[in-house]
């Protein structure tokens, strides 16, 4: 979502300089100046779907949990179920409010050292995120600190990606991680997390170590010919496999019931929000998040108003695009949830027309994950 | 550096005018192509309807963005460009021979509120 904000207050990542030398178009996303293309966006996507591209995510944020009582502490903000989940595994899901709404989604990694764990989250959040997280913190024998400044984070995304990590960067070890593991290893001196996850609906691994790192990490991959990937690309490559995107499809309005999300909520724990998400879930929510297909090249975007084709206004679209690999144009809508059955007719308005269409799977594109 | 005609007229909206007698012949820049990146879509309306100068009559979809269409003159569409409904990637590749509707003008003096090329030139900056 763009904000408006002064130039001058914007965050830079590691790889600024490298972005402005390609020629990027650079532009404020959370807080950072980011490059939403070097090529065109539909070029970018593509390399990700077909070969590989690379994108920089440095400015998204580290925040590393230690202590005795860590895991009780990380279950106890978190959603999803962390206990019996393995050393050098990751898990998605939420941080909730108590009314359900959503402070943020995150990704959790169980370090291999017992009771540590790196909270992985939206760069706009990490300073909200943080101090909601040192808060809870405090009733639990565990410490918590922000290391976002000092790590970088490069995603190689795409069907040669792990060519490209094992034998250009020479990470043997990627070949064996399945999808949502990581493990360890060090550049230059400091640690290197090797990351079998990313935000594109293909296989491919997030990178994450200092920023010195990952600068020479970045100039390598260059050098080896892969296609440099913009936050433009980021959005269509993510929305295409049916994944939310904080402020979006997730906010303290929109909770993961409401988001279709609910998978990611295991309710045989305590958690923060789980009395009102389970409330949600047992028939008090109003709209629901859906796919929605029309039939036609106009572009839902997000505020367009959803209708009945009666032309009843019953909702309205949260992201949606001409997607670039299935030629449909699809998008997210929350709509009330009378109406959000597969294939129920609904039409969005598009400046001053109406076009119609019907509620579809939100996972509009067939993901390529590494089992 | 983008490409700008002589002897046509331009709106600060980054719409050209060609004057063909009673009828205005509308399209967009090729600074404004280059701006929007890859067009996905245009947007028009249909023939007979009436467009006012200085409001939406359409609009240019990208990728990522929708950008309105403000129409120069005021009238009644006597033709939309209908190559563009398949084709919507004619404006990136030539602004200015890939027009998008042809209005017969109700009032040619909105015409003298329009800039020449050099005005124009030297609102884009180059």
């Amino acid at each position: 979502m763009s904000e408006n904000v002064n130039n001058a207050e914007l965050q830079k990542t590691c790889l600024y300089d490298r972005h402005v030398a390609l020629q990027a178009k650079m532009s404020p996303f959370a807080g950072f100046m980011m490059p939403i293309q070097y090529n065109t966006i539909t070029v970018e996507h593509l390399a990700v779907r077909e070969k590989v591209g690379m994108f920089d995510v440095s400015h998204m944020g580290e925040i590393f949990v230690e202590g005795p009582e860590a895991e009780k502490f990380v279950n106890w903000i978190f959603t999803n179920e962390i206990r019996g989940f393995e050393p050098g595994k990751v898990l998605y899901g939420m941080m909730c409010y108590p009314d359900g709404g959503v402070v943020d989604d995150l990704l959790v990694y169980r370090e291999f050292t017992p009771e540590h764990f790196l909270l992985v989250v939206n760069a706009a959040n990490i300073d909200k995120d943080f101090a909601w997280i040192e808060e809870h913190a405090k009733d639990f024998d565990c410490t918590v600190r922000n290391e976002s400044p000092v790590w970088g984070q490069i995603a190689v995304q795409g069907p040669e990606a792990e060519k490209i990590v094992t034998e250009v960067l020479g990470y043997k070890e990627a070949a064996d991680l399945g999808f949502y593991t990581f493990y360890d290893t060090e550049y230059k001196g400091k640690r290197l997390i090797v990351s079998r996850t990313g935000y594109t609906g293909e296989d491919g691994f997030e990178l994450y170590t200092s920023v010195e790192g990952t600068v020479e990490l970045w100039d390598r991959l260059i050098e080896a010919g892969v296609q440099p990937c913009g936050l433009g690309c980021r959005d269509t490559l993510r929305f295409e496999a049916g994944l939310p995107l904080y402020g979006d499809e997730l906010s303290p309005e929109i909770s993961p019931v409401m988001a279709g999300l609910g998978m990611f909520c295991k309710y045989d724990k305590d958690f923060i929000g789980k009395d009102a998400l389970l409330a949600q879930k047992g028939g008090e929510i109003v709209r629901k998040l859906v796919g929605i297909e029309i039939e036609d090249k106009a572009i839902p975007r997000a505020g367009y108003p959803v209708e009945t084709p009666e032309g009843e206004e019953v909702g309205v679209v949260t992201t949606g695009y001409h997607s670039i690999s299935l030629d449909k144009s699809i998008c997210f809508a929350l709509v009330d949830k009378a109406y959000a059955a597969l294939d129920t007719p609904l039409c969005i308005r598009i400046r001053k027309k109406v076009f119609p269409g019907k509620v579809v799977k939100k996972r509009f594109y067939q993901t390529n994950y590494k089992k | 550096m983008s490409k700008i005609i002589e002897g046509l007229k331009y709106s600060e909206s980054h719409e050209w005018v060609k004057v063909e007698g009673n009828v205005a012949v509308i399209g967009v820049t090729d600074y404004a192509q280059a701006e929007m990146g890859d067009i996905t879509y245009v947007d028009m309306p249909d023939v007979d309807d009436e467009v006012t100068a200085g409001e939406e009559f359409g609009a240019l979809e990208s990728v990522k963005a929708a950008s309105d269409l403000y129409s120069p003159v005021s009238g009644k569409v006597v033709a939309v460009n209908e190559e563009l409904d398949d084709a919507p990637e004619k404006v990136n590749e030539d602004a200015f021979e890939n027009w998008i509707i042809k209005v017969e003008m109700s009032d040619a003096s909105e015409l003298d509120a329009l800039m020449d090329a050099a005005a124009y030139k030297a609102q884009i900056g180059e």
